[in-house]
């Protein structure tokens, strides 16, 4: 059974927000929007998003990391949302593990958000409905795009290619293999809800010399003769010895 | 959490609504066994129908919690996985069975039926208790909540309450009945005070499973948040969290300790009697539950807010 | 499933920054849906930023502009009121009021730039007007980087050239370097990181892409230098140099005259009876030949130069190779030395120099690529060094940048990784000789009424000669770019403008014309005293700058200042070029253009700057823009774009794609009346790929040179070779030691242009931390810019403001608490020059030093159509009141090579504010009010 997924590469991100506006721009005029904002040229402007990055600093300096962290529904293979919510809204599908929430059926109770450990649902001010991730449904399997267009808006944006998208059922795709190749790990795996999406790790190239490294026969500075042997009159052991 | 006042109230109300109604039928069984002296019609139709009031306000309120109230009637889909579907077929099963149980007792034929009608209503009561308890202690990561004493508390509370309203309603309309209501409520009161000491003291102790490093993946025992995506607050910020400082939950939470138990105790046990005492206990035991749910809801540390501690 | 599929698709440019990627305009019933990257496009392959992804909520703004306004009469500059008036009374205004300047003193007209992405056009109008008073941003931006880097190895970073990080091992990035190049940049460090290329990061702060660096080197701001040459000092010493590159493509085996007392110390000794071949750029140079013993022609065949060493001429000259005077320079520099001044420990400078050393020397490249160098020796491949680094703004914006920049170019030339693969390619119409060959006016003669410029209104001095100053030494230009205070001001210096206008110096000018920048706000240094100049008037009651023209799509606190604003355009309601005559988007392998074409109607009545420029240029008559029956020559911008020859018949355009009547040439080529619409069928871009063996060691490859002259790119096809010394500096010191036969520096700066005309690089305090008492203000204060905001601009766009609502100054917890300073608590931060009040973050990735926000977040309020009680205006702030303009000596605070504006320079220091102080921003401004035309949503 598939079930899609956006891994995201930490070890790439940059922080850079495109993610964040453009699923809010795909979003937002499509099946799943609008995604309304309050006071939007006022005081404490806000509104909803389906993903937001934010930034963490791990370690103290010098040796401080500066992690920054996409968030966005993470699909849960067991989600916790799922089975609270009174009417039906909010769902799972079956061909492909999208969690969704059906509007029509939605009365705004916020249980499901109340049961979602990451954070990932918001309640939209003007439609007071839940809204979350769709992972751009409306554009994954829509004819009328290119085949190459097929995918989460959020995926296509993205500059350094942080966010990888795919069937984490199935062993050979893209996600799968970095999940298994690069420590892939999902969030807050204590409570069993066994996110889709799942998160690869900072990863760190390092470098090593060796000593003799920085002593090689072919030194430019011989040529100038800046490596230059010891005169012949300097003490040397044949000034001493006799045997 | 961020206590919403609709869930506050819809609690409470029916809570005590669900206490007084138990208190009614404590009353008719005791009678009926013989035990205790039989209250006249009057106080159970009174009873019944002060128990529905608060039932129906409580009901009425829940809908304010809702973005879409009109569509509520969508929620009784799910009963089997959600505990808040099954609090919406249950209540308002309660309700009719209680109206039907003050019909039973208004109507001069119906005396004969209320006893059964009465336990049927009763299964209902402790299945919307469990309901209503059920839907916060089921989700396992909000620890404060995921323990029996919640539904034990939810229980005890709202039946200690409705006790109390019980009792002053009884000093009014079957003065026979007071002082052995009054009795009740100190137990149930005190039950559910060593109940919900329990729980703080519970809750107190609690280590969150989920930390900054489960939260992001990323195992270190030194981890802050600089940004959180957006400065001028979002649901996330505004749903999880009371915002409010230390000083007021401490307040609040003494005040609840105060207001629940200790006080409406001492009115029960001096008023000898005195109706305005009783109500006045129950008024204060009242305004204790409200402090206390409102606290309830604060004092659960909800593991989203992990990902929002911090702006910039 | 079907959402909504937009019924239209058009491609155009992007221009929420200045990276200007491939868009994709998705249409709905004409109204714009959303917005993606194009995949088509070689500059972005589809990705899209935040910004670009938000463009559409500024497409409808409230912040925009929509008619012709007139600040009211009786108002006050500042106090925004204003009344509209129509295009044809905007028109006359101008024409008259412009008619009257040229026809009697050209110069008191000034035209400056903000994020401008037409300077050929800009640049033209002013100079056809015969106005010297021209520039963009770049001098307050990052001149630095580009002259440092132009006067070293003849191309710099970002549009010019960059790493090479497909092929590179070890990419080095220096300073904030996130917002030139953006995507591209983010795409390629993203693929670099994933081949397992191993990243480092010198920067005071850890933020943007040093967050994914293997490697964080923090450091105090403005020491970047000393760093350098500590490692240049490591890499001498220790031989892990390129001596074959060095010997054949830079100048260290060059012979420099020795003798303090000779007229011609310090230059290049040539073989005055050999062929200089070009006078401009002689090549009749001399090598010591290690192997004949001989000074020779430099590149003889079958010689080799001596790197190290003294000599003597055949006349007795003594002469040194510049290298050997390199590693002199650097010989005190030790990385103890370094370490003093940087933070940065000995150990990492040395580890730091060995490993671009070693990764140069020992992961070597070998491209399969044959190609003939100048000299007509052919090779059989293309060599890499694969050590690529990368650097702007944190470079530049120092007044001791220009020097450092040349450390990194020469860093770079030692490690042999120009123009290689892995290491540091340019982009056409880089490399340019080293000057380029264009030059400015040469004196107050050049400007003459009714008349254009004599020269171009910016260039590259190679000598005094080249400087545009008066008999008495004194500047021409009102910003006093090419004078002798900032003789090498190649972008000008906007920063000074509006200070010198106010105070008269060199002169008062009469209309000051500000295109798309917000020099009342972010875009000055010293801005309170800056918006009470432009305001201030004459004991007659006339402004001190008596006519200010604005010209912008969006209200902002620069408008407020306006007597005429003129309603710019959206990027999607217009076309533009991104012109090779201008800055174009080339990519390392060949010359790249691009255009917009309009995707919706213009809002309101707003009209293009290009076309209100057009519109002018005809009106006034200028020669370029008028045929010769003093007709009007272009009807409008488009026509402009595709007409226009630098001379009639020349070929050479704005756009050099599908040129020729038909559109079947390119670079060069008639004009082709339907060119816009083959850019606009063909990704709105041009791509000229070149072949393998003109794509790289540009600077002396014969067969891309000989490409380059013959599509015009290029004047000369001589080779360039990289100035490890520069002879170009020395000629200014020479001036300054009065041993220059020409032109000389007035007393008061001779030992000003001596000392920084070094023709070696050296490091120095920046000349603000110089005079300041560290004690008293102990930390460098930096801005970065956030990923999500260009500028100020992007505080009016409802989904960006969200994610930086107001700033905050990030310090060091250490920092903080040792001044009683809480997370999150208000405090002050005081420069000598003033203070603002704000919040403080502590933050573990900020060298403890330094203090930083990010830039441009707070506005003053109601500007940019914001509430008043935005947070942006009640919490947010500019670090720019703590900047000043001048220095204590009144100089202004620029480096004195390049004029770049030291605005990274500032010391300051923090305390906490009282608690019974307001919770707001310090200073505060008057809220500005809605112009006429403009959408009520407060």
């Amino acid at each position: 059974m598939t079930q899609l997924a956006l891994v995201i590469d930490l070890n790439v991100c940059v922080g850079c927000h495109a993610c964040v506006t453009s699923c809010k721009e795909w979003n937002d005029a499509g099946s799943a929007g609008p995604l309304t904002d309050q006071n939007a040229y006022a005081k404490d402007p806000t509104g909803t998003f389906f993903n937001r990055v934010q930034t963490f600093e791990v370690g103290e300096f010098p040796d401080t990391q500066t992690v920054h962290f996409p968030k966005s529904c993470l699909h849960c293979e067991d989600p916790p949302c799922v089975p609270v919510c009174p009417t039906g809204a909010s769902y799972k599908r079956a061909e492909d593990g999208i969690v969704l929430v059906d509007y029509d059926k939605c009365i705004g109770c916020k249980y499901c958000a109340w049961a979602c450990p990451y954070g990932v649902r918001e309640m939209d001010q003007q439609q007071k409905v839940m809204t979350k991730c769709t992972l751009c449904v409306d554009r994954i399997y829509d004819s009328l795009l290119p085949e190459r267009d097929r995918k989460p808006a959020c995926v296509m944006a993205c500059p350094t290619n942080a966010r990888l998208f795919g069937d984490i059922h199935d062993p050979d795709s893209e996600v799968s293999v970095a999940i298994r190749e690069q420590g892939g790990y999902a969030l807050m795996p204590e409570w069993g809800t066994h996110p889709a999406n799942h998160y690869l790790p900072r990863r760190k190239t390092g470098f090593r010399i060796d000593p003799d490294e920085l002593k090689r026969v072919d030194n430019p500075l011989k040529v100038d003769g800046k490596l230059p042997k010891p005169p012949t009159d300097a003490p040397a052991l044949d000034d001493v010895t006799s045997w | 959490m961020n206590p919403a006042w609709s869930v506050i109230l819809l609690t409470t109300l029916i809570g005590a609504g669900q206490g007084l109604f138990l208190a009614l039928y404590a009353l008719e069984v005791g009678a009926a066994a013989g035990v205790l002296g039989a209250p006249g019609r009057m106080f159970y139709v009174t009873g019944a129908a002060l128990s529905l009031v608060l039932l129906a306000a409580g009901l009425f309120a829940s809908f304010f919690h809702l973005g879409h109230p009109a569509r509520a009637w969508r929620s009784a889909a799910k009963w089997r996985t959600s505990w808040l579907s099954r609090e919406a077929i249950v209540l308002p099963a309660f309700i009719g069975c209680v109206f039907v149980y003050g019909g039973a007792h208004h109507l001069p034929t119906g005396e004969r039926s209320s006893l059964w009608i009465g336990a049927a209503a009763s299964v209902l009561c402790l299945a919307l208790f469990v309901c209503t308890a059920m839907i916060y202690a089921c989700v396992k990561f909000l620890q404060e909540w995921h323990t029996t004493l919640t539904p034990l508390n939810y229980f005890l509370l709202g039946t200690a309450s409705g006790f109390t309203l019980a009792a002053s309603l009884a000093a009014l309309a079957a003065p026979g009945a007071s002082t052995a209501l009054v009795l009740a409520a100190l137990a149930l009161g005190a039950l559910a005070y060593l109940g919900r000491l329990a729980a703080l003291r519970r809750n107190a102790r609690l280590r969150p499973i989920s930390t900054l490093a489960t939260a992001i993946g990323i195992k270190h025992p030194r981890i802050t948040q600089i940004a959180q995506g957006f400065m001028g607050g979002s649901f996330n910020t505004r749903e999880f969290f009371h915002g409010r400082p230390r000083e007021i939950v401490r307040a609040v939470r003494w005040s609840f300790l105060v207001l629940v138990f200790p006080l409406p105790a001492l009115l029960l046990a001096c008023g000898g009697g005195s109706v305005p005492v009783l109500v006045a206990a129950f008024l204060v035991q009242y305004a204790g539950l409200l402090a206390e749910r409102w606290y309830f809801f604060a004092e659960a540390n909800h593991p989203q807010n992990l990902y929002y501690q911090a702006i910039s | 499933m079907h959402a909504m599929p937009a019924a239209e698709v058009k491609t155009t440019t992007c221009y929420m920054c200045a990276c200007r990627c491939g868009i994709r305009v998705h249409l709905q019933d004409g109204k714009v849906r959303y917005i993606d990257g194009n995949p088509d496009h070689p500059l972005n392959q589809g990705v899209i930023c935040a910004k670009g992804a938000s463009g559409i909520m500024k497409q409808y703004s409230p912040a925009r502009l929509t008619r012709p306004l007139r600040r009211r009469a009786g108002a006050e500059r500042g106090a925004g009121e204003f009344e509209p008036i129509s295009w044809d009374e905007a028109f006359e205004m101008l024409e008259a009021r412009l008619a009257k300047i040229r026809a009697t003193d050209p110069k008191k007209f000034a035209l400056f730039t903000g994020r401008d992405q037409m300077q050929a056009l800009t640049g033209m109008f002013a100079r056809q007007f015969g106005t010297p008073n021209y520039a963009a941003h770049g001098g307050f931006c990052s001149v630095n980087m580009a002259a440092g880097m132009i006067y070293t190895i003849g191309g710099s970073f970002w549009e010019f050239g960059g790493p090479d990080l497909e092929r590179a091992k070890l990419f080095v990035m220096i300073g904030t370097a996130e917002d030139h190049h953006s995507n591209p940049l983010k795409i390629a460090i993203s693929k670099f990181k994933r081949r397992g290329g191993r990243f480092i990061s010198v920067n005071p702060v850890r933020t943007g892409y040093s967050a994914i660096a293997d490697e964080w080197v923090p450091i105090r701001p403005g020491t970047d230098g000393a760093l350098l040459l500590a490692i240049i000092h490591e890499i001498i010493s220790l031989g892990l140099y390129d001596r074959e590159f060095l010997a054949r493509y830079t100048n260290a085996g060059h012979l420099v005259i020795v003798d303090q007392d000779s007229d011609r110390h310090g230059l290049i000794a040539t073989d005055e009876d050999s062929d200089p071949l070009n006078p401009e750029y002689p090549q009749n140079q001399l090598w010591w030949d290690r192997l004949s013993g001989l000074a020779l022609l430099s590149h003889t065949e079958g010689a080799d130069p001596a790197l190290f060493g003294e000599y003597r001429l055949r006349d007795g000259t003594r002469v040194k190779p510049s290298f050997q005077l390199l590693a002199e320079r650097v010989e005190p520099c030790t990385a103890e030395w370094a370490a003093d001044i940087t933070g940065v420990p000995a150990a990492t400078i040395r580890r730091l120099a060995h490993e671009v050393g070693i990764t140069a020397r020992d992961e070597t490249i070998e491209l399969p690529i044959a190609w003939t160098d100048c000299w007509g020796r052919e090779h059989e491949s293309v060599t890499g060094r694969p050590v690529a680094f990368h650097a702007m703004r944190g470079l530049a914006a120092h007044s001791n940048g220009f020097h450092t920049t040349r450390a990194l170019g020469i860093l770079m030339s030692l490690l042999g990784t120009i123009d290689r693969p892995g290491g540091f390619r340019h982009k056409a119409p880089f490399p340019r000789a080293i000057p380029p060959s264009a030059k400015p006016p040469k004196g107050p003669r050049d400007v003459k009424p009714g008349t254009p410029l004599a020269g171009l209104v910016l260039g590259w001095p190679g000598s005094p000669e080249d400087l545009f100053v008066d008999d008495a030494g004194g500047p021409v230009r009102i910003d006093k770019a090419f004078s002798w205070e900032y003789p090498l001001s190649v972008h000008g210096l906007m920063h000074n403008v509006i200070a010198n206008a106010w105070r008269g110096d060199p002169y008062p000018i009469d209309t000051l014309m500000i295109f798309m920048a917000n020099m009342a706000w972010n875009s000055s240094m010293n801005t309170l005293e800056v918006r009470k100049m432009l305001n201030d008037r004459n004991a007659d009651g006339e402004h001190k700058i008596p006519f200010i023209v604005v010209c912008d799509a969006f209200q902002s606190e620069m408008t407020a200042f306006a007597d005429l604003i003129l309603p710019d355009t959206t990027y999607l309601e217009r076309h533009d070029a991104m012109s090779l005559l201008d800055r174009p988007i080339s990519e390392f392998d060949g010359p790249v253009d691009s255009v917009r074409v309009p995707v919706v109607p213009p809002t309101g009545e707003c009209k293009p700057f290009q076309e209100v420029l057009i519109e002018l240029a005809g009106r006034l008559k200028l020669p370029a823009f008028t045929q010769a029956d003093g007709s009007r020559k272009f009807r409008d911008y488009p026509d402009f774009i595709v007409n226009y020859e630098t001379e009639p018949g020349s070929g050479i355009g704005f756009l050099a794609g599908w040129r020729g009547k038909d559109g079947a040439k390119s670079m060069l080529g008639e004009p082709n009346p339907r060119q816009w619409e083959m850019y606009a069928a063909n990704n709105c871009v041009f791509h000229h790929r070149l072949p393998p063996s003109y794509q790289y060691m540009r600077n002396w490859n014969r067969g891309y040179m000989e490409w380059a002259q013959r599509v015009r790119m290029r004047r000369y096809g001589d080779p360039i070779l990289v100035h490890l010394y520069s002879e170009v500096l020395q000629r200014f010191r020479l001036a300054a030691q009065g041993k220059w036969p020409g032109r000389q520096p007035p007393e008061s700066l001779r030992a000003r242009v001596e000392k920084y005309f070094d023709p070696l690089p050296f490091w120095y305090a920046p000349l603000e931390m110089q005079a300041t008492d560290a004690s008293a203000y102990p930390l460098a204060a930096i801005t970065q810019r956030p990923m999500a905001m260009y500028h100020s601009w992007d505080s009016q766009n409802a989904w960006l403001r969200q994610i930086h609502t107001h700033n905050y100054l990030f310090v060091n917890p250490a920092t903080a608490r040792a001044q009683g300073v809480e997370d999150g608590g208000w405090i002050w931060v005081e420069s000598q020059w003033g203070q603002v009040r704000c919040m403080a973050r502590y933050s573990e990735a900020v060298e403890p030093g330094t203090v930083w926000t990010w830039n441009a977040i707070g506005k003053s309020p109601g500007a940019w159509n914001l509430a008043p009680e935005a947070n942006e205006a009640r919490r947010g702030f500019l670090l720019n009141h703590l900047i000043s303009d001048a220095l204590p000596d009144g100089t202004s605070n620029s480096d004195p090579v390049t004029g770049q504006a030291g605005w990274y320079d500032v010391r300051v220091r923090i305390r906490p504010a009282a608690a019974d102080e307001a919770k707001n921003a310090w200073p505060e401004f008057q809220a500005l009010r809605l112009y006429p035309g403009m959408q009520t949503v407060r």
